[in-house]
């Protein structure tokens, strides 16, 4: 296995960008709830662990955001 | 070389303030001349061996900073913009040894070859630096750039977007300003404090500067003492000093004092049995404080630490750049509920509320001001829980009496 597949898919929300509209917490209720706010909020922050099964609802977020504040990314953790 | 082997600490002045004036003859007097020609790979190794550490509040290692920063087209950055209200070291070295901070960044732009300099400072500090640039012989070219008077203008993104747009806001970042910073390029930002200890290892090498301190902290650091003492005051004190060391180096007696809090308002407080331990991550660990930007803030006995407690974190909700919801709406949420605990309300919850929503904002913004804001929470909420529960149920030791 080479060292890309190896790593974990994560969502990025960039809150500069997020103005709290909603979408994603409905494409992906599995990993994000809203907060008191309104704002997005899963397990570890502003990065969002993505299991496979989820990749998809995961990448629909991403495409559908209206502030584009989502970002998709592999990461190699230590 | 006669320079190469003077040694500051002789001079009983400590390393960073040892020349009597800021200009350049008393700089070389005190130093030697700068010693150019520094390659990239040897001033890492002589970094690596120093331990030299950032001294602008995440305390990074400064060689992995360096190996960090990919090559071509490179820039450095001296940040001397503290934000932080109650700390005054960067702008007392900018005054007193401005030539030690840009032989640190003259050096390390040699090193990696870089095609910008700057620097980075509030309005006070840039005059010094001018005049010292002026009379250098080595001309470098380094653009002054003033930092506005804000407590996240020194954060990193922000000062990489202070250089580009003028705007001294956070942004997110995807990539490591090693990788791509200023207008894409590679970025090395030191604060100016790491710079000159960089400067003196570049001169007297990792054993000189391993001479002072300990394994764990080598070298030196400044430290601004505020808060409940006689003078507000910058020292410079070994690594691995402890607090009572530190505080009695500025004329403070910590038998006088309740607890300190240590590193900046993104810091930890320490109370008074933690005073012998080293001012180190390793030493403070338990309270989940570390020497940061060398902020120490004093808290008097029979003054009141919630109180103290309230007014830092509502200065830290009304320091959000509002640009992340969670930061904008849950730092005032949050000082709000400290402010109610501060202020004796009865309300047995506030206490697992202001937990809840330090917990809530935490990573959860462009920057770490939401995270540092979080710490400095559960840090109050940890170190004065015995006062907490006072107030909860009407009291305040300090104030021997109701609050209501």
């Amino acid at each position: 296995m080479d060292a890309l597949s190896r790593a974990q898919l994560e969502l990025h929300i960039d809150f500069a960008r997020c103005d709290g509209r909603g979408l994603c917490t409905e494409l992906l209720p599995e990993l994000l709830v809203r907060d008191d706010w309104g704002y997005p909020v899963g397990r570890g922050g502003r990065d969002v662990r993505v299991p496979e099964p989820l990749a998809t609802a995961a990448q629909d977020a991403v495409d559908l955001c209206p502030l584009q504040a989502l970002m998709l990314r592999r990461v190699t953790r230590a | 070389m006669t320079e190469m082997t003077l040694d500051p600490r002789q001079l009983g002045t400590g390393g960073l303030f040892a020349a009597a004036q800021p200009d350049l003859a008393s700089h070389e007097a005190a130093y030697g001349k700068r010693p150019s020609g520094w390659s990239r790979n040897a001033l890492l190794a002589e970094l690596d061996a120093s331990g030299l550490t950032g001294r602008g509040g995440a305390g990074f290692p400064a060689w992995r900073k360096l190996a960090a920063t990919s090559a071509g087209r490179a820039v450095v950055i001296a940040n001397g913009a503290e934000g932080e209200p109650v700390s005054r070291k960067d702008a007392a070295l900018l005054r007193q040894a401005p030539h030690l901070v840009l032989d640190g960044l003259v050096t390390v732009g040699e090193a990696i070859g870089a095609s910008t300099l700057f620097l980075y400072a509030t309005a006070d500090s840039l005059p010094f630096v001018a005049q010292a640039l002026a009379e250098r012989r080595d001309r470098p070219k380094v653009k002054l750039v003033e930092a506005p008077e804000a407590f996240i203008s020194g954060e990193a993104s922000a000062v990489v977007n202070a250089l580009e747009t003028g705007i001294a806001l956070p942004r997110d970042k995807p990539l490591r300003l090693g990788k791509s910073g200023y207008e894409g390029r590679p970025t090395l930002l030191h604060n100016v404090e790491t710079l000159a200890h960089l400067a003196l290892v570049a001169r007297f090498g990792a054993d000189w500067f391993r001479s002072a301190g300990t394994a764990d902290d080598p070298g030196t650091r400044l430290y601004s003492l505020s808060g409940d003492v006689p003078t507000e005051w910058v020292v410079e004190a070994p690594g691995g000093a402890t607090i009572r060391e530190v505080l009695r180096l500025g004329g403070v007696d910590a038998s006088s004092l309740a607890a300190v809090l240590v590193g900046g308002f993104h810091g930890a407080w320490v109370p008074a049995e933690g005073f012998d331990l080293p001012l180190t991550g390793r030493g403070l660990a338990r309270y989940g404080a570390t020497p940061g930007a060398g902020v120490l803030m004093a808290l008097a006995r029979g003054r009141c630490g919630l109180e103290a407690s309230a007014g830092i974190v509502r200065y830290l909700a009304e320091s959000s750049a509002r640009q992340c919801g969670p930061c904008m709406f849950g730092l005032p949420a949050m000082a709000s509920v400290v402010e109610r605990i501060a202020a004796g309300e009865r309300t047995p919850w506030l206490a697992s509320e202001a937990e809840r929503l330090a917990g809530l904002v935490t990573g959860r913004g462009a920057c770490r001001h939401p995270d540092g804001s979080a710490r400095f929470v559960h840090s109050t909420l940890a170190v004065f829980r015995d006062e907490v529960q006072t107030h909860l149920s009407g009291m305040c030791t300090a104030h021997r009496g109701w609050t209501h």
